[in-house]
């Protein structure tokens, strides 16, 4: 019962930050609207008794991403592009596009919502009890996914080494 | 009430994916796009999450993909809004389609 209503409540923070996001004019309250709508989807995942993400993504995402954003929407001056059309011409075709596929993947979930079986909370609190998420996640990651771990680091240098070369002024 | 089962995830899920992806189509501005990239990848994540609690805990597949999906954000973030200063340097100019170097 209690999660049926907060899930309602994250996923309306959720939907509606993005559609303020998408739509606001002023890049800072887009920029807010995206904030809420990441912390709706930290709530989701606690929910989903994902602990360990839902740290990451407050403290990654609203405190690293966001951060980032913030800085240089005040770097770039987008005082003249608040001002001008906010919509490019094809507008109308891209969204008659998302339209199909929404109604496509509806359709799909209209159709195969019986082969998803409900969550099974009770399974899940009886299983592995006894390491908690954040174990659980370090053991798969340590062991069975050493390697893409391994490469993840080696992307976030190449893309450090990558935005500090892009934004210097002389190279 | 109904019970939130796996299908309410995938719907919220794919709901914002599609508004991600009329951000990325329609928007002008360069640093919206980004933000609309941001909330599409997650969409992928709220999904990766829902099959992971569907699986039970024994099964922290879904969520470990999670955690790469957000190393990748990272990175493009970082890249893109450096690319992005960048531009603005050169062009004065953060409108997606006033960077017509390429086309003529």
């Amino acid at each position: 019962m209690l999660d049926t209503v907060l899930f309602y409540i994250f996923g309306v923070m959720t939907l509606l930050g993005g559609i303020l996001t998408i739509t606001r004019r002023n890049a800072v309250h887009s920029a807010i609207s995206l904030i809420v709508s990441l912390l709706g989807v930290a709530g989701l995942y606690l929910l989903q008794h994902a602990e360990f993400l839902f740290a990451v993504q407050i403290v990654l995402y609203v405190g690293g991403i966001m951060v980032l954003f913030l800085f240089v929407i005040m770097l770039v001056n987008l005082d003249l592009a608040a001002k001008e059309r906010q919509f490019n011409r094809q507008w109308l075709v891209a969204l008659a596009a998302v339209l199909a596929a929404g109604a496509e993947l509806g359709y799909f979930f209209y159709r195969g919502k019986d082969a998803f079986k409900l969550a099974d909370v009770a399974a899940a609190i009886t299983g592995a009890e006894a390491l908690g998420n954040t174990e659980i996640i370090g053991n798969s990651l340590f062991s069975e996914y050493l390697l893409p771990f391994e490469i993840a680091s080696l992307l976030l240098l190449v893309a450090v080494v990558g935005s500090v070369v892009m934004a210097k002024k002389r190279i | 009430m109904h019970p939130i089962t796996t299908v309410h995830y995938l719907a919220l899920s794919a709901a914002l994916l599609l508004i991600g992806t009329v951000g990325v189509l329609t928007r002008r501005n360069i640093v919206i796009i980004l933000m609309s990239i941001e909330l599409i990848l997650n969409a992928v994540n709220i999904n990766l999450v829902a099959f992971s609690h569907m699986l039970g805990p024994d099964h922290p597949q879904g969520q470990v993909f999670a955690i790469f999906v957000i190393t990748d954000a990272v990175a493009e973030a970082a890249v893109g809004l450096g690319i992005l200063i960048a531009l603005f340097r050169n062009k004065e100019t953060v409108l997606a389609d006033e960077i017509d170097l390429l086309k003529w």
